[in-house]
């Protein structure tokens, strides 16, 4: 058995089984076991090591060949993929909870798989078909066939369409500046073509308008699945360009550049954070804010590149799904997400609304939350390197501190007579209490995913060596 | 020379198409013209990779087309687009016109950079892109968005072609053109079904 086909093919089997055979409400459930079936696969067994198990020795070979390229997954994959499958358990197992149409745990499940072939497909540059593939894939997530299409969505559409030719363009032209690195024409034309790619696939400032315009339109669990899905893989796409070629590691003006894209998704995520009246659109501007700090943590001039992006990563996951969980059975109730329409929900729906303070406040970096330990690590980098790009990252941060403050006093706004009910079912509040737990675990004992990115640098080759 | 005669009467086609495509508002003309644009990209793409991997693009072309047309057929009535912006005839036939000149003016400067790809195929290929970004900056209509991605991939696959020969990548892009297709099929279809036949939540 090879890795590609235990977490690639295996899930997108199991994903378009479910889609036509299998029986609706099981959906969850199965998505939720296979993923973390994979998971601990990716923990237990090392990937091209073999291992004895009393008489028998299993090997799980690293790559398969497919129409002449190779799809391959290393030893060093191994934690990533059991974090990935980990994440997206917790999204499924959510799924019943948060009473989203039940196909999204099919497509999400072939969703991620697609995602994780982003990673495996060789050359690496590759990745940028199937991340679109995957884009598409989500369109009937977060389309009801009964609901009329949005501009977010179109807008989606279009800027991971756009996203693809740039990028595929720029590595072919890359491999032409390796060749020739004295060539300065070559080398602004192929990074500019290869930013201009990115910032339409990861949603950078001025590129992100759709994000809040989906949280508007679609549904909160699925438009988080997708915030959290497609910004992370494209983060280790991101990673992997600037581990292969030299001179973009070491070039200043790039350096500076992604830096000032991640200031201005920060700056401008927390600023528009904290003017919105739609809770919805707060968390939208809020995984801009994150989005840009990952952005962040990808300008570095630092050898913690690798390290601090994951810190980054893995209690995003968390924290966009407690958030989109909790604003789902909110929407339930007050199907617009506006502040009028949920103001004194808090007693109505006590737990879901806590648990969104607590996603909200992990965001904001708030102490003993998940989101503390790698906000604290990115700020002492920074303020290594600039000042002033620590205040801007300090201001965004505010801002979203403000959008905290004025949901919280909408949501407490009830009738003095207005008595306390428990609205949420019990899956609810096991679901919401088990992430709200998790945010705390992470935030209080952080190094509990020591073990999972310790390894992490050695899938790439030259950063943070 | 026949084979020049016959890429630069392709290319001809490809700016005559786009420009049917970006103007007119019945939407049987357009997949038309896509349907011949696909025939002209068939023939530059063929300039580069094999007969058979060009033909692939083309049926898969038209079975983009083909899924569009049956899901258009299928959807009651369009309604009009929103109309803020300026979307006068001249003004898309000036939009065509200064395309055509900035392509026209790009290509040696890209076969210069690029040597051996063709120029046809630069023309073509640049020409093909900037109609199908022209038109997403032009409308907000689903059916014409999903054309205008369509026409700018082509324009993009026609200049990788000629770099990138890869049959994983051939396939991928094939696979990202039909789901593109049915995406748009689907939003097309999407709002317009009874609320009746939706499916359980």
């Amino acid at each position: 058995m090879s890795a590609p086909i235990i977490w690639i093919l295996t899930p997108f089997a199991v994903g378009f089984l479910t889609l036509f055979f299998l029986q609706k409400r099981f959906s969850p459930l199965i998505g939720g076991t296979v993923s973390t079936i994979l998971a601990l696969v990716a923990l237990i067994f090392p990937i091209d090591t073999a291992l004895l198990l009393g008489s028998t020795s299993i090997k799980i070979s690293a790559s398969v060949q497919f129409f002449g390229r190779s799809f391959s997954l290393n030893t060093a994959d191994g934690p990533l993929i059991a974090i990935i499958y980990g994440l997206a358990a917790l999204w499924f197992f959510g799924t019943e909870a948060s009473g989203t149409a039940n196909r999204f745990v099919a497509l999400g499940l072939m969703i991620v798989a697609l995602l994780t072939a982003s990673i495996a497909v060789e050359p690496f540059l590759f990745a940028a078909l199937l991340l679109d593939m995957a884009a598409m894939l989500v369109i009937p997530l977060l389309v009801p066939v009964y609901q009329k299409p949005g501009r977010g969505v179109i807008q989606f559409l279009i800027y991971q369409t756009l996203a693809m030719p740039f990028i595929l363009f720029s590595g072919w032209m890359l491999a032409g500046v390796e060749a020739s690195p004295g060539a300065i024409g070559a080398t602004v034309q192929a990074g500019t073509i290869l930013g201009l790619g990115f910032a339409f696939l990861i949603g950078v400032f001025p590129f992100y308008n759709w994000i809040p315009m989906l949280m508007e339109e679609a549904s909160p669990y699925v438009t988080g699945f997708l915030l959290w899905a497609l910004p992370t893989f494209t983060v280790i796409f991101a990673l992997g360009f600037l581990d292969r070629y030299t001179w973009l590691r070491s070039s200043p003006q790039l350096s500076g550049a992604i830096q000032l894209a991640g200031v201005f998704m920060v700056a401008s995520g927390g600023l528009f954070a904290s003017q919105q009246k739609h809770v919805g659109r707060i968390m939208g501007y809020a995984a801009v804010t994150e989005t840009g700090l990952l952005v962040l943590a990808m300008g570095l001039k630092s050898s913690e590149i690798v390290n601090t992006t994951f810190l980054l990563l893995i209690p995003r996951g968390l924290e966009l799904a407690v958030w989109a969980l909790a604003l789902s059975i909110i929407k339930r109730r007050a199907y617009s997400l506006r502040f009028s329409e949920v103001q004194g929900l808090a007693r109505s729906y006590p737990v879901a609304v806590a648990a969104l303070i607590l996603a909200h406040l992990s965001m904001t970096g708030f102490p003993l939350l998940a989101g503390f330990p790698a906000r604290l690590a990115l700020w002492q980098e920074l303020a290594r390197q600039s000042l002033a790009v620590s205040f801007w990252v300090f201001f965004g941060l505010l801002g979203l501190l403000i959008a905290l403050g004025r949901t919280l006093a909408v949501f407490v706004m009830a009738e003095e007579k207005k008595a306390w009910e428990l609205n949420e079912s019990w899956v609810q509040i096991i679901m919401l209490g088990l992430g709200a737990i998790g945010l705390f675990i992470l935030g209080m004992f952080p190094q509990i995913l020591q073990p999972l990115i310790a390894n992490l640098p050695a899938l790439f080759e030259h950063l943070g060596q | 020379m026949v084979i020049d005669i016959i890429s630069w009467v392709s290319v001809g086609l490809m700016l005559a198409t786009a420009t049917a495509v970006l103007i007119n508002r019945d939407w049987r003309l357009s997949l038309g013209a896509l349907a011949v644009q696909y025939i002209a990209a068939f023939w530059l793409v063929t300039r580069h990779l094999p007969f058979v991997m060009g033909s692939a693009k083309l049926i898969t072309g038209w079975m983009v087309i083909a899924a569009l047309g049956m899901t258009r057929l299928a959807v009651p009535s369009a309604e009009d687009e929103e109309s803020f912006l300026p979307r006068g005839l001249w003004f898309r036939v000036t939009l065509v016109f200064v395309m055509a000149l900035v392509a026209a003016g790009a290509t040696p400067r890209i076969e210069s950079a690029i040597p051996g790809l063709g120029l046809p195929v630069i023309t073509g290929s640049l020409l093909l892109i900037g109609a199908g970004v022209a038109h997403l900056g032009l409308t907000s209509d689903t059916l014409n968005v999903i054309l205008g991605l369509l026409t700018m991939l082509t324009g993009f696959e026609i200049l990788y072609a000629a770099i990138e020969s890869s049959i994983l990548v051939a396939g991928l892009l094939a696979v990202t053109n039909l789901g593109l297709g049915i995406a748009g099929s689907y939003l097309l279809i999407a709002g317009s079904t009874p609320i009746e036949m939706e499916e359980e939540e």
